[in-house]
């Protein structure tokens, strides 16, 4: 059974875009990312013109987060005043990313953009993460948990513009939070992400913020960016498409449910790692796909622009 | 708009073409009579692609077993086009050079009854653009490596089975009647459309007639793609509610306590 998009303006397989909805779903609800990095790529890979993924990821990544927002603040998790303050850095991210994205498009260059960023970063991230998860493997088959400080003290604790936030137990510069939530802006314009495998990260390692309420701030600052994405896209490119958002949505809100069930009976490295092997294996993909010999040298774009 | 204009050109080259048949031949006055199966194609949201069937009667006076050919073109909505080349930068194919095109047929397909080239000589096959190689793409400044470019086009539209030539995909029923089907894939792009049928015989243009054929989104389709472009910044705000309340609803479907 086929159905038409009509923004993307192909037909697709009903049964394979709520499929891919559900195997995403189930990867983010078990590894707790929001999968936009794994969809994008997904939607490319079966055809979906890159500019129309990456604003329709957005849309989709809106729905995902709030229904995660929300059980977090149910539990107290969100930090509002640091969202806050990392909203406004992704708000005008998410301005000069779409900028970026637009004259791209126009110069006929934003597919390799969108390919380059993701090379780069899954790359990095994926490295990381494989890195991290291997050692944590090692160290906890030795049996000698390293204790940690609370947070370390470095030269971005000097920055001006001090901010007290209560829910993090921090006294740090804005700046910092700012210049997070820009750069996290700036990839959700150009690859259709959430940011969190950024921003999850740089929370924790950056800012010393403590875990519990690190995802449930970062959900909540996806939200809005996420939504000021799609609706910068739409206005600019056109390339959002709620036929295929809905369809996402739909299928991978139910994958997430069992995800998270799952989840919680895999072992945290192991799970890690699993994932690590993933995002290389997207990362290794797209790369491929840049250096190989196109079937066609040439390609067409829509003129007049 | 550039379809109607379009429109206006194809209806002054179907003219032409009829004057010149006339001239000769003036006494054969409706050589050809002709109809499509459904003039209105609607893509809806389970749209697969459809057939059409072109078909019609030819009038020839002369006996004799050479009752003529019968040409059938069917053209889609022109639009602007910008061919891009790849070269490898640094390792990566990157696109470099681009050409830009106007007025580029964005559906073409021909059918007749044996290879064109068998049916008229260069010159009048040139003169009316039959066939997706002689449709002569002007490009937007005028290049002098454009034929890669110009070919391009006609290699990726094929594969996209937007252009096509069937060179015995029109079937004689007896001595007059004529019928041929004309593939509508599931990607056509929609818009103002043309059909014309072309009688030859011994390589001179016998009659010519033309009618048009919409193929139209429809439905709810449709109607996102029209809000999508008529009213960009509302659309995106539908978009964001649509995902805030699945979203909520996701939460409240799924909540634990």
């Amino acid at each position: 059974m086929t159905v038409y998009l009509p923004i993307a303006e192909i037909s697709v397989n009903l049964f394979l875009i709520l499929g891919m909805g559900g195997a995403i779903g189930l990867l983010s609800g078990m590894f707790g990312v929001g999968g936009g990095f794994l969809m994008t790529p997904l939607l490319i890979f079966i055809g979906i013109p890159p500019a129309v993924a990456v604003a329709t990821e957005a849309n989709q990544i809106t729905a995902a987060s709030v229904s995660g927002v929300l059980a977090h603040w149910r539990r107290g998790n969100v930090d509002f005043k640091m969202g806050t303050i990392l909203l406004v850095g992704g708000i005008l991210g998410s301005i000069l990313g779409t900028w970026i994205f637009t004259v791209l498009k126009a110069m006929g260059q934003v597919d390799l953009l969108i390919s380059l960023s993701y090379v780069i970063f899954l790359g990095i991230i994926g490295s990381l993460m494989f890195i991290e998860s291997v050692n944590a493997m090692i160290k906890s088959r030795k049996g000698s948990v390293a204790r940690k400080k609370l947070h370390q003290h470095y030269w971005i604790h000097g920055l001006p513009f001090k901010m007290r936030f209560r829910k993090s137990k921090l006294y740090i510069s804005a700046l910092m939070p700012l210049s997070i939530g820009a750069l996290v802006g700036i990839l959700s314009a150009i690859m259709g992400v959430g940011g969190g495998f950024v921003m999850v990260p740089a929370m924790i390692y950056l800012l010393g913020m403590p875990t519990s309420v690190v995802i449930g701030t970062s959900l909540f600052q996806i939200i809005f960016v996420t939504a000021n994405v799609t609706l910068l896209h739409a206005i600019n490119t056109q390339t959002v498409d709620v036929m295929l958002a809905l369809l996402l949505m739909s299928s991978s809100v139910v994958g997430a449910q069992i995800g998270t069930r799952f989840g919680t009976k895999l072992r945290g490295e192991q799970l890690r790692s699993l994932l690590a092997l993933l995002v290389l294996i997207v990362c290794v993909k797209l790369a491929f796909d840049l250096v190989i010999t196109p079937d066609d040298l040439y390609s067409l774009g829509e003129g007049g622009q | 708009m550039t379809s109607t204009a379009s429109q206006l050109a194809t209806a002054l080259a179907v003219l032409y073409a009829l004057t010149l048949a006339w001239v000769p031949h003036s006494q054969a006055q409706s050589a050809l009579v002709t109809d499509i199966s459904s003039h209105l194609v609607s893509v809806t949201s389970d749209f697969t692609g459809t057939e059409l069937l072109l078909f019609g009667a030819i009038n020839v006076d002369d006996e004799g077993p050479n009752r003529g050919d019968v040409l059938v073109v069917v053209r889609g909505p022109e639009e602007d086009v910008v061919v891009r080349r790849k070269d490898r930068v640094a390792g990566i194919w990157v696109n470099t050079e681009a050409v830009e095109f106007a007025r580029v047929p964005s559906f073409y397909a021909l059918a007749s009854n044996r290879p064109v080239e068998e049916i008229a000589p260069p010159d009048v096959l040139n003169r009316l653009r039959i066939g997706p190689s002689r449709l002569r793409f002007r490009a937007a400044e005028p290049e002098q490596m454009s034929l890669p470019f110009e070919e391009a086009i006609v290699r990726q539209k094929s594969r996209a089975n937007l252009y096509s030539d069937q060179e015995t995909a029109v079937y004689f029923l007896g001595d007059t009647l004529f019928r041929t089907t004309i593939v509508i894939p599931a990607n056509v792009p929609v818009g103002d459309y043309i059909a014309e049928f072309y009688l030859f015989k011994d390589g001179e243009l016998l009659g010519a007639q033309s009618s048009p054929l919409f193929i139209k989104k429809s439905g709810l389709g449709r109607r996102i793609y029209d809000f999508a472009y008529d009213y960009p910044a509302l659309y995106g705000i539908a978009a964001i509610i649509v995902a805030l309340f699945a979203g909520w609803l996701a939460s409240a479907i799924f909540r634990k306590d």
